[in-house]
């Protein structure tokens, strides 16, 4: 088993090493078999740690160590690892293809793109399969820290205004909660110094096992600095800022990764200062304050979900939401409910990067963000349309899929527990965020509210500098066609006082990245968004886009094959989830009860 | 107004020296009566503690200097100078503790934020043609005394909680919290990537300090492996900080405000 430990880890070390040399279609091949076999490894984990007595555990090379919590937030990175791996395929398909057409300069850009894309990824997901498997405090700090500076440039790599505001606050706000984070895992090395001698690495199983000689007031600070710290990169309120606009505003892919894995991956830092704060402090007071950081999580998103006008924006906060019901689930405290929490990982992973690849179809599609633009989306993506539907409905604990059963559990355990203001407060809260969802979804999918809108290319919205999608066929200018910050310009208000101008600003088409963005918006001219128009590479894209799609406009079959298998492994985890899994899942809840050591 | 805040800190900073004397009047500051309070005797403070302490207060006023310096290159400098006064106890506490690992700590430190980071930071601005960050969201006055009552609770509140042991200089650790806080309030109330940036690293300053008190023994690999991430960020600051002067043709983030909602 320590051979597959490592394996884990220094499989995508290759695939870096292998992007930093060759060309993309090689990296992206290694890439995903890099993502698929990790995903395999994570596999044979489950019977190789969850088939023995709780708390067995594998190590290896001294500083990696998988116990049956630490496998399931492995499985849920390697298989959002695989699947975005083989989605980016699909998703860099249109502007490979334009790219080779055009030549010169472009592709020489767009295959620099492509190196920082693939590498920043693999570097991505090897930091976040690092994280739970090294053993020790410290070491996971490092590990998440990672984690923030790669994807900080994962999110600014499209290079738009939106993308660097973005990666600015992510940045920002991240590191400043892990250096809060460093706070508390420095305080609980004081802490466990006081049992273990000035000088021990913060291994985990030491520290929990003297934890009941622990002093107790450093524990509970450090566990509070831990949420805090660790919550920032969770986003939970009030330090959930930066995940919107990261979200937003990354490629499709990485979004999906941010999600599905990077969240959760920061939780299991939580988790493991809560098995020390449990040993020690008893569970009043970790789980109360899990369960108010939960609660207010789970009431902001709930909200924010309702007024969305951002398809990704709506998933980042439906994120949110998700993180507060894992951490509500963790204050139950009942088996029961912890085995929930650990399934909801896992079912989450697949559910949240269904709905980021199904909507960063709908992105491509339809050239825009906006909920209010896209419509019709079943009719015009014959695959992804429902995909996507099925993603919200799983997103919203619809049996048969996995969330229906893991929050099932939570809510179960939370009854079993006594615990039922807040088992009510969670089942509230999630059907007015579901309501949220499905509204939007409703509209995106079945609604065809342009009588008008045909499904030709040319109807693809353009936007403005301010991200807000423009509709070309307006027959009248929009107020939002001016960016606040532009306003003051008078060579910008004429350009963009009417409908022609919009159709010319086409700034950039959603889709578009860091190829065509090689003159960022700020320094162009305002003249030169006019003229633009006859040859603005956005157009070329979706021309591109238009040519080459396949089926009855699904831009790629490499965009589809992942969230099938998504909606198979939901329904898995919902109808009946195999026995080892099960096991392994009760094994993780078992040792936030503080079962075993 | 600026004098009588810096007479404020220049009594804060003094209320944590005093721990360096031996208290024998009825006048002990309110960190040394914590100290007596909570061991219930007067105890008299080390060397160690006390030069450990004042390190910590230097490295708290040169956080509020940063806060009311207006020129990019001068913020850097004075994080340069908080870095030399982290990496000097480094070298105090790895002599008072005799913990040799730390003195290669030391020189790491010096060499990578007194060094290193610094002229980074300078690198990343050498095209900037700007030289004074922008204005804060208040006036420096305000910002001082927001800054005043941000540090005074994390000093107390740290104190409050009585953590303590016999090797711990107690007010250090409350005074690197402060510091913790203190860079919250110059990346907030400071408009600009570098003072922002500037900010964090003095964060990641204030937790050294923290860590140097509490946790003296932390292996040396740990250290390192902190400092190295460090780095990094910084790296990824300047590349953002790069990124963002190129398309907005200023340092300013006020520009920063599209994405809402």
């Amino acid at each position: 088993m320590n051979v597959v430990l490592l394996l884990i880890v220094v499989l995508p070390l290759l695939a870096i090493a292998v992007g930093l040399v060759v060309g993309r279609r090689v990296t992206q091949l290694v890439t995903g078999l890099s993502g698929i076999a990790t995903f395999g490894l994570a596999m044979a984990l489950i019977p190789g740690v969850g088939g023995h007595e709780i708390g067995h555990r594998v190590s290896a090379i001294g500083i990696l160590r998988a116990d049956s919590l630490s496998v399931v937030f492995v499985l849920a990175t390697s298989f959002l690892y695989a699947a975005t791996a083989i989605y980016s395929v699909g998703y860099l398909a249109a502007e490979a293809r334009l790219a080779e057409r055009l030549g010169g300069d472009e592709a020489a850009e767009f295959a620099r793109y492509s190196r920082r894309f693939y590498v920043g990824m693999n570097i991505f997901a090897w930091s976040m399969l690092c994280a739970p498997l090294v053993n020790g405090l410290a070491l996971l700090w490092v590990a998440i820290e990672i984690t923030t500076v790669v994807s900080a440039l994962l999110v600014a790599i499209d290079n738009t205004e939106g993308a660097t505001e973005a990666a600015w606050k992510y940045v920002l706000i991240a590191s400043s909660g892990l250096g809060i984070a460093l706070l508390a895992t420095i305080v609980m090395y004081y802490a466990g110094a006081q049992a273990m001698g000035q000088s021990y690495d913060l291994a985990f199983d030491p520290l929990i096992q003297s934890a009941h000689d622990l002093p107790a007031t450093p524990v509970r600070l450090a566990f509070v600095l831990a949420v805090v710290g660790f919550g920032t990169k969770v986003g939970l309120f009030p330090v959930h800022t930066w995940l919107p606009d990261a979200h937003a505003e990354a490629p499709t892919p990485v979004s999906a990764l941010l999600s599905g894995s990077l969240l959760a991956v920061s939780f299991y830092a939580i988790l493991r200062f809560y098995q020390v704060a449990l040993a020690r402090l008893g569970p009043a007071f970790p789980q109360n304050v899990l369960l108010v950081f939960g609660v207010l999580s789970l009431l902001l998103a709930a909200l924010y979900v309702i007024d969305q006008n951002d398809i990704k924006r709506l998933l980042a906060y439906s994120s949110v939401e998700h993180m507060g019901i894992l951490a509500i689930g963790v204050s139950f405290g009942a088996p029961l409910a912890l085995t929930g929490v650990l399934l909801h990982v896992l079912a989450h992973a697949a559910a949240k990067g269904n709905a980021f690849m199904g909507a960063g179809v709908l992105v491509r599609a339809y050239g825009t963000k906006s909920l209010t633009t896209i419509r019709g989306g079943l009719d015009r993506l014959p695959w992804s349309g429902p995909l996507f539907l099925i993603a919200i409905l799983a997103l919203s604990a619809f049996p048969p899929f996995g969330i229906f059963r893991s929050e099932f559990e939570i809510v179960a355990g939370g009854l079993q527990a006594s615990r039922h203001t807040g088992a009510v407060i969670l089942v509230a809260l999630v059907t007015l965020a579901f309501m949220g969802l499905g509204l939007a979804t409703t509209r995106i999918l079945f609604h065809s509210s342009h009588p008008d809108s045909s499904t030709h290319p040319d109807d693809i919205p353009a936007h403005d500098d301010d991200g807000q999608a423009v509709d070309v066929r307006a027959t009248r200018p929009r107020t939002t066609l001016v960016p606040p910050h532009n306003s003051n310009n008078p060579d910008t208000d004429t350009v963009l006082s009417g409908v022609a101008a919009a159709t010319a600003t086409s700034v950039r088409v959603t889709s578009a990245r860091g190829l065509f963005a090689a003159h960022p918006a700020g320094a162009r001219q305002p003249g030169e968004r006019v003229s633009a128009a006859a040859d603005d590479p956005n157009e070329r894209l979706v021309d591109e886009m238009a040519r080459t799609s396949s089926g009855r406009g699904e831009p790629s079959i490499w965009m589809v094959i992942p969230p099938v298998v998504g909606v198979l492994i939901l329904l898995v985890l919902g109808v009946h989830p195999p026995a080892a899994l099960v096991e392994l899942l009760e094994h993780g809840a078992a040792l936030l009860v503080g079962g075993a050591q | 107004m600026l004098d009588v805040t810096l007479t404020h800190l220049a009594t804060l900073g003094s209320s944590a020296a005093a721990s360096t004397a031996p208290i024998q009047t009825g006048s002990a500051v309110a960190s040394t009566m914590h100290v007596v309070a909570a061991t219930g005797v007067a105890v008299v403070p080390t060397v160690f503690e006390g030069a450990a302490n004042t390190v910590a207060v230097i490295v708290l006023l040169l956080e509020f200097m940063m806060l009311r310096t207006a020129l990019f290159r001068a913020q850097i400098r004075l994080y340069a100078f908080q870095s030399l006064a982290v990496s000097v106890l480094a070298v105090v506490v790895a002599a008072g503790r005799d913990i040799p690992e730390l003195y290669v700590l030391a020189v790491v430190s010096l060499l990578l934020k007194v060094i290193i980071v610094p002229r980074v930071m300078l690198r990343f601005l050498r095209d900037s043609r700007a030289e004074i960050a922008g204005s804060g969201a208040l006036g420096v006055a305000s910002e001082i005394i927001l800054a005043l009552v941000v540090a005074g609770f994390g000093f107390f509140t740290v104190g409050a909680l009585g953590i303590q042991s016999p090797v711990l200089p107690t007010a250090a650790l409350g005074l690197s919290f402060a510091v913790v806080l203190v860079s919250f309030v110059l990346m907030i109330v400071r408009r600009d990537v570098v003072s922002q940036a500037v900010g964090f690293f003095s964060l990641e300053n204030g937790v050294s300090l923290a860590s140097l008190v509490v946790a003296a023994g932390l292996p040396l690999i740990l250290e390192v492996a902190f400092l190295f991430d460090l780095l990094v960020a910084v790296v990824v600051f300047g590349v953002l900080i790069r990124v963002h002067q190129t398309r907005s043709s200023s340092l300013s983030t006020v520009s920063l405000n599209r994405l809402r909602g």
